[in-house]
């Protein structure tokens, strides 16, 4: 028992951070965030350093509820990072929306710790509690600033979509638990795997299953919510759902599909064609809509869908390539897009003002290493090397191709040529157009979002030439 | 040396980022300096060549990324060092071209040059597939740039369509290298990228899916070469692009297409070489046609030189496709010529639209009175691009011409016919250019007063002209180079396809250095082990 407690600190310690930091704020008199912002750095730092302690001891805690090792260390670590990132680069754009309260860091590291359960999660209770404590955070972060018509529509939309997803997603663990008699994916996974036909309850209860997690990774047709939630929520907030929320969801997804897919049979093999039309659907759909998008908010957003495509061939390979490629993909677009998302919440002068691609014109003149280093995240997103995202497309086509889903691999290639389109669209307004507005927009100090930017651009140069460093951690390095 | 040379303008791109903007003397003079200290490496590794040996040579093999057996291997064969050497000694010059004619934004200029030559040398020296992946897709970013911030009024439309055409194109290679990696995991039991396992592999795969693939590769070569009917996104660029721009395509980048439509068409899906190789050469030979006759109703300059490449590489690709001993040389050998002829002819009608301010042919005329150097350095890569007899084109058209002439794989004159009226077309529009440009009365009272060339726009122009004259009377100081390695190519072609071969001494020769390669590198596997 105090092995499992060991074993799995990251869950306990995130929450403890997250309740310490608010009951401190609460206690603390006067210029709180000074004290909560570091606290909660710090806090998140020792859950990343014992992630990775933990790394390799692999096994379940608790009855089997929980899983420990190197999969779930992976996220836990991953989760940590995004929410360091995202708080280093809150705290200048707050300040500058003149609406910095410590809740704030406190919803951040209570939506890791939500993260970090879904990772560990070996149970379909652990993961729901997960899900429902980060998606909760979220609606809360999203609607942040209160006084603003955008965000407070923001939340309210992701609350009201997200609550009926999460209605699926219950009504389909219940199936399955009434299908399998288990809730562990132990069993379930046994169960799954011996009947050769599936009972219409278990197809039922997986089928709502995959609803609901395409719904959380914002896969097409679940993904409308996307492009407002992303557009009208505060800009760090945007860059933390779109990459924690999306990576935890997924870390969910591999668990949870490989108990519920079936490895091969009828069945299993219908499912993951299933899988895989929403995966071409969400690469083509994502792209296509986002080249229509002037703002860079709404654009990001359409191209995360398309990002949740081609991961999805991670989950549709079913196997151990598939896993390790999209776990490594996860953390390449994991710096890109909050790189990204961060470098507009700094041009970001008032609330959702300066975000459109007319504003980023002749950028590279007046700040030629913002425009270099947003440059540079849009080429990563479009997928060329040596950047961190193609290593990670290039393991995600090649577990598809082996698993036989060779036309996957070719519309994925075919949509990242379109995304070529509006990814460069934003750097021909840096860098070839000028800026036709009558006074040129001010530009604030980077601030701490420096140290984010900083750290973004070093992951996907580092990613991009020593894949090898993560695909280790993925466990197929060796 | 090979690395060196490969390393060199990659420190130059980043030296220069340290330089300070202002210092625009200072960063004209380094990014030339290294291009040149690349090119002195470039030519250190063309003498040491040995060429006597058909089998990769100048071995790098370091590991990189275990899980795909992708490394960081780097290796030239008689082939690719021509290719190799011929960049080195572009860049220098295009660099000089660009100090005349950049005037702003010159460090990002210089380092995105330097990238590009980087990436270029990249790609000729790659032996691993993922590696050569990177560096083909790594020159996309600096020709962006060099198009759409330094290019003329249409220049963001054109930056685009390069990037997604080429794009378009190598994406579909990726799912084809991709296939090949997992069909190696197939037969041997592990993925790779290494080209020299590949090679080996590649031809053994049933050609129904064959064909597939050869396609994918196909489609991305052609895109870069350009062939028609893929072609159409050359002369936008090379109108929209400035001139360095130009030359860099004309000169360096099409070489691009040609050695992968060499090492990847021929070398890796010889089945579906034979089979679709008629289809190949008829698509050049249309666009021999179709580029010459739009050559002929262009009136900017720039327009008249892109479609004059369509057609000539039309021959190109119809050289490669002949699968001979001489159309192959006469293919690389051409790319070399038509390198060094458009530099020479980019480099006059620089100089030109410097001079007059635009690149219509109507404001031209009578330069030859006013600029009677100028129209010597002019006349003579116009003809060496028509052709004469002791330039360097004679020799390409004609090896080119035998070749297809000859090829038991095409077994047709047909071909050889459509190529041979390139000759008589580029006349025509050439010397129409020569016509309206040098000769005959002045278009307007400002061209009267023209100055004749500059010492830097000659000591531009004299390596380009003194290596057109030496290729053309002398060619076998390159020739010989790729001989033994296009020997053995083919020979293992008609092996392939004929069960007997003329060239059967080369090939063995190559089978021999590879059999000795691969001993000495499971040696110096055991030793690191032990």
């Amino acid at each position: 028992m105090m092995l499992d407690v060991y074993y799995t600190l990251p869950i306990a310690l995130s929450s403890f951070f997250g309740i310490s930091a608010m009951v401190l704020g609460a206690l603390l008199p006067r210029n709180r965030s000074n004290f909560v912002l570091p606290y909660s750095v710090g806090g998140l730092g020792i859950v990343f350093l014992w992630a990775a302690l933990l790394w390799g001891r692999n096994g379940t805690a608790f009855n089997g509820m929980v899983l420990t090792g190197m999969f779930p260390s992976f996220f836990d670590m991953l989760f940590s990072a995004a929410g360091i990132l995202v708080m280093l680069a809150a705290r200048p754009y707050l300040q500058r929306m003149n609406w910095e309260f410590d809740e704030f860091y406190v919803l951040v590291q209570f939506a890791v710790s939500g993260m970090i359960l879904m990772a560990h999660a070996n149970h379909l209770l652990i993961v729901f509690i997960g899900i429902e404590v980060m998606s909760i955070s979220f609606y809360v972060l999203a609607a942040y600033m209160r006084n603003q018509i955008l965000s407070v529509e923001s939340g309210f939309k992701y609350f009201l979509l997200g609550a009926f997803s999460t209605g699926f997603l219950l009504y389909g663990m219940a199936l399955i638990y009434g299908a399998t008699g288990s809730m562990e994916y132990t069993s379930i996974r046994a169960a799954v795997s011996y009947g050769s036909k599936m009972p219409m309850l278990l197809l039922a209860g997986t089928g709502l299953i995959i609803v609901g997690l395409c719904f959380k990774v914002a896969a097409f047709p679940f993904h409308v919510w996307a492009p407002d939630v992303y557009q009208g929520a505060p800009t760090v907030v945007s860059a933390f759902m779109s990459t924690g929320g999306k990576a935890a969801a997924f870390a969910a997804f591999i668990q949870l599909g490989s108990a519920i897919i079936p490895n091969g049979g009828p069945d299993g093999a219908k499912m993951t064609m299933l899988l895989a039309c929403i995966s071409a659907a969400s690469m083509l759909v994502g792209n296509i809509s986002a080249c229509s998008q002037r703002n860079v908010k709404r654009m990001l957003a359409y191209s995360s869908v398309a990002q949740a495509g081609y991961m999805l061939m991670g989950i549709i390979s079913g196997s151990g390539r598939g896993t390790s490629g999209l776990m490594f993909y996860l953390a390449a677009y994991m710096f890109t897009q909050i790189g990204a998302f961060v470098l507009a919440s700094t041009l970001e002068n008032e609330y959702g003002k300066n975000l459109e691609f007319a504003d980023y014109g002749g950028l590279a003149k007046r700040h030629p290493l913002l425009a270099g280093v947003m440059a540079l995240f849009m080429f990563t997103l479009v997928g060329l090397p040596p950047f961190a995202v193609f290593f990670g497309k290039y393991y995600l086509f090649t577990a598809a191709i082996e698993a036989g889903f060779t036309w996957l691999a070719i519309i994925g290639a075919i949509a990242s040529v379109i995304s070529a389109y509006f990814y460069l669209g934003l750097i021909v307004a840096m860098y070839f157009r000028p800026y036709e507005g009558a006074d040129t927009p001010s530009v604030a100090q980077p601030g701490m979002s420096g140290v984010t930017l900083t750290i973004a651009v070093l992951g996907i140069i580092l990613l991009g030439f020593l894949p090898n460093l993560v695909m280790r951690l993925t466990g197929s390095g060796m | 040396m090979l690395l060196a040379t490969l390393i060199t303008p990659l420190v130059g791109a980043l030296a220069l980022l340290l330089v300070s903007r202002d210092a625009k003397k200072a960063l004209q003079i380094s990014a030339f300096a290294v291009s040149l200290v690349a090119f002195a490496f470039g030519l250190a590794t063309f003498i040491s060549f040995d060429y006597t040996n058909p089998a990769l040579q100048m071995i790098t093999n370091q590991r990189w990324i275990p899980s795909l057996d992708a490394g960081f291997r780097v290796g030239v064969d008689g082939m690719s060092v021509l290719f190799f050497f011929l960049t080195t000694l572009t860049m220098p010059i295009a660099i000089l071209l660009g100090s005349t004619t950049i005037k702003e934004q010159e460090k990002e200029f210089y380092s995105l040059m330097l990238l590009l030559e980087f990436g270029i040398l990249g790609i000729f020296a790659a032996t691993d597939t993922f590696l050569f992946y990177v560096f083909f897709e790594l020159i996309l970013i600096p020709m962006y740039f060099l198009i759409g911030v330094w290019g003329g009024a249409g220049r963001i439309h054109a930056a685009l369509k390069f990037f997604i055409y080429t794009m378009f194109g190598s994406m579909i290679m990726l799912v084809g290298l991709i296939w090949l990696g997992l069909y190696a995991q197939e037969t041997t039991g592990h993925f790779t990228t290494n080209i020299a396992l590949l090679r080996e592999i590649a031809p053994t795969i049933p050609f129904d899916t064959q064909k597939w693939i050869f396609a994918a590769f196909m489609l991305a070569f052609c895109i870069k070469v350009p062939l028609f009917p893929v072609h159409t996104w050359l002369p936008e660029v090379q109108s929209e692009s400035p001139v360095v721009g130009t030359v860099v395509v004309g000169a360096v980048l099409f070489k691009i297409g040609i050695y992968g439509l060499i090492r990847f068409g021929l070398e890796f899906f010889p089945a579906a070489s034979f089979e679709y190789a008629k289809v190949m050469c008829t698509l050049g030979a249309i666009a021999v046609v179709y580029g010459a006759m739009a050559a002929i109703v262009q009136t900017d300059i720039r327009r008249i030189a892109s479609f004059a490449l369509v057609s000539s590489l039309g021959t190109m690709v119809m050289g490669v496709f002949s699968m001979t001993a001489e159309g192959i040389q006469g293919a690389i050998i051409q790319t070399f010529n038509h390198g060094l002829s458009v530099t020479g002819l980019f480099l006059c009608l620089g100089m030109m639209t410097d001079r007059r301010g635009s690149t219509s042919l109507e404001d031209f005329g009578g330069a030859a009175k006013v600029m009677p150097v100028f129209a010597v350095f002019f006349a003579i890569s116009l003809f060496s691009l028509v052709g004469l007899p002791g330039l360097n084109g004679f020799i390409g058209e004609y090896l080119l011409l035998l070749g297809t002439f000859r090829s038991p794989f095409l077994n047709s004159w047909a071909f050889a016919i459509v190529g041979a009226t390139t000759g008589m077309f580029v006349a025509i529009y050439m010397l129409r250019l020569y016509q309206k440009t040098c000769l005959g009365e002045h278009s307007s009272p400002d061209a009267a007063s023209l100055s004749d060339i500059s010492a830097r726009e000659i000591a531009m122009l004299l390596p380009v002209t003194i290596l057109i004259v030496w290729i053309g009377i002398y060619p076998s100081t390159f020739m010989r180079v790729s001989e033994e390695s296009t020997r053995a190519l083919v020979g293992k072609l008609e092996l392939a396809k004929f069960g007997k071969t003329s060239y059967a001494a080369s090939v063995n020769k190559l089978r021999q250095a590879e059999a000795e390669q691969a001993t000495a590198r499971s040696e110096a596997h055991k030793a690191a082990g032990h």
